[in-house]
């Protein structure tokens, strides 16, 4: 994305606003930022959903691979940059028998070879770590497990990139850490750039290599996770530091130093 | 592994979903076309012979695919409408004046009597029909058979999401209920009290189906749904020359012996 600014239909005021932000092959870039910071609205366009299937009006250029998202129709998107949103529900179509058929579902879309789809659905379930789910009801899955599928549903596409918001929103710490490890897996095992959007600070120190943190639409913070997490205006733009930050500042504050053992426990 | 059993590129087991037995292994068109068929029967041929037929085909195809003892569930079901038609019929029929006795202002007659027995057997027949066709078909068997022959997957989804959405409304009304009895709503006790206790449960399901609409389009499109040209079909469900030969002589029986029946052309009990 380079300059990006959006609007939504029949609004002036722009969500985003001069967005610059690029997402490398393998590596995970975290977003975060305050209610209505426009971290919804960033990934729609960083996936070419807005405006292609949104509408609104879109200015600067947002391009996948080199290639103009302008130019390209929703199920050409869904192939190049995958998109997952925080309710594991409406992800799912809920009119499939297995879990196995629900990833199908996409690569049924485009029409592939039967063969081939069956290969896409072992590799996507596969790079997840879900195959035991294959045989089972997707309505009959815990809130954890639905994202899971919803990720592998998505990843079925083969995007290079994919764009998370807020996937472990509605789940609990069992949840949340199935979700990271799948991730992380799904970065080293397929190749694919991931920009993940989270509230919950704990994953994006985690799991994300880079993080911007949105204000108001646009960038005020960007760099390497740890540094950005560390920042001391992360309260004030409504971002809750990791407890390992909290811990530290803290103490430092109480002029307690950490051991070197007990900091690289904390981490 | 699951899927270690078969090859990396064939269909495992769980979804191929062969059904077995001389009535399910029909296809699901052909299912839904017996079940068509017997509902022209039943009601479009007068008398007690139209629905009496359709009850012996209906009880023989359950009998043939083991759904017999499943589908009394239904019949039971029925018994509120039943008794309803039963009680309009035989003591408010138009024009009837054989009494079969008095009961202060009501009479009820054998005429009355004669058409509810009759239009009893005809809601039954149907609904048991329609029983034995939803205990033998999978939805999703029979979108993908619709699918493939023309539905196209916009009117696919559709009707299968229509008929999911049931089930997931009732769960999400259970769930918003929980929460607003949580914070105080009283939803038992009283008619009034629990009419009064509908509003707020109604309100918040509702507009949380319309929230979801765009998520659930996003959704679609982020997995190809708009893609042009045909579905890839995983499952093959079976079918036949013969199948296709028999969905046509049905149906086209069926109309008319209800054409037969409605012009009086042919007088049957």
């Amino acid at each position: 994305m380079i300059g990006a600014t959006y609007r939504y239909s029949r609004t002036g005021r722009p969500v985003l606003r001069d967005v610059d932000l690029t997402i490398e092959p393998g590596r995970v870039l975290g977003v975060a930022g305050a209610n209505d910071a426009g971290k919804t609205t960033l990934c729609l366009v960083a996936s070419g959903m807005a405006p292609a299937v949104v509408g609104g009006r879109l200015e600067g250029s947002v391009s996948i691979d080199g290639v103009d998202a302008a130019g390209l129709a929703p199920y050409e998107l869904a192939q190049r940059c995958g998109l997952l949103l925080q309710n594991a529900s409406t992800q799912l179509t809920h009119t499939t028998a297995t879990v196995f058929e629900e990833v199908a579902f996409g690569p049924c879309n485009l029409g592939l070879a039967a063969g081939e789809v069956v290969e896409r659905v072992w590799w996507a379930l596969r790079a997840v770590g879900i195959e035991g789910l294959a045989p089972r009801d997707p309505a009959k899955l815990s809130g954890g497990q639905g994202q899971l599928v919803a990720l592998a549903a998505v990843l079925a596409l083969r995007p290079k990139y994919l764009i998370l918001d807020e996937p472990t929103t509605e789940l609990d710490p069992a949840g949340t850490a199935l979700v990271a490890d799948a991730l992380v897996r799904t970065a080293r095992e397929t190749g694919a750039g991931i920009l993940l959007v989270e509230h919950k600070t704990e994953v994006l120190a985690r799991i994300a290599d880079q993080m911007v943190l949105l204000d108001g639409g646009s960038v005020v913070l960007a760099g390497p996770t740890a540094d950005v997490l560390s920042d001391p205006r992360l309260p004030d733009l409504g971002v809750e530091p990791p407890v390992r930050v909290r811990l530290e500042r803290d103490l430092r504050a109480a002029s307690i130093e950490l051991s070197p053992a007990l900091r690289e426990a904390l981490a | 592994m699951p899927g270690a059993e078969t090859s990396a590129l064939e269909l495992p087991d769980y979804v191929r979903r062969l059904p077995s037995g001389l009535y399910r292994s029909l296809s699901p068109l052909t299912k839904l076309t017996i079940a068509a068929a017997e509902a022209v029967v039943a009601f479009g041929v007068r008398g007690w012979t139209g629905p009496l037929v359709v009850l012996a085909c209906v009880l023989a195809s359950a009998a043939v695919a083991s759904v017999l003892r499943r589908i009394v569930p239904f019949a039971l079901a029925a018994l509120p409408l039943v008794a309803s038609i039963l009680l309009v019929n035989t003591f408010l029929y138009p024009n009837a004046h054989d009494e079969i006795g008095r009961f202060g202002p009501l009479a009820p007659t054998w005429t009355g009597a004669t058409a509810a027995l009759q239009a009893t057997l005809r809601v039954v027949s149907f609904g048991l029909s329609a029983a034995v066709f939803a205990l033998t078909t999978p939805t999703n068997d029979l979108l993908v058979d619709l699918e493939r022959r023309g539905l196209g997957r916009r009117g696919s989804y559709v009707v299968g999401s229509a008929l999911e959405a049931v089930p997931r409304t009732v769960g999400r009304a259970r769930e918003v209920a929980e929460a607003q009895r949580a914070r105080g709503l009283d939803t038992q006790g009283s008619i009034r009290r629990r009419i009064g206790g509908i509003l707020p449960v109604v309100g918040p399901v509702v507009f949380g189906a319309l929230s979801e609409v765009e998520q659930r389009t996003m959704a679609l499109e982020a997995r190809g749904f708009t893609a042009p040209g045909p579905r890839t079909q995983l499952r093959a469900l079976p079918d036949s020359r013969l199948q296709k030969l028999s969905r046509w002589t049905l149906l086209g029986l069926s109309l008319a012996a209800a054409a037969i029946s409605v012009t009086g052309a042919v007088t049957v009990p």
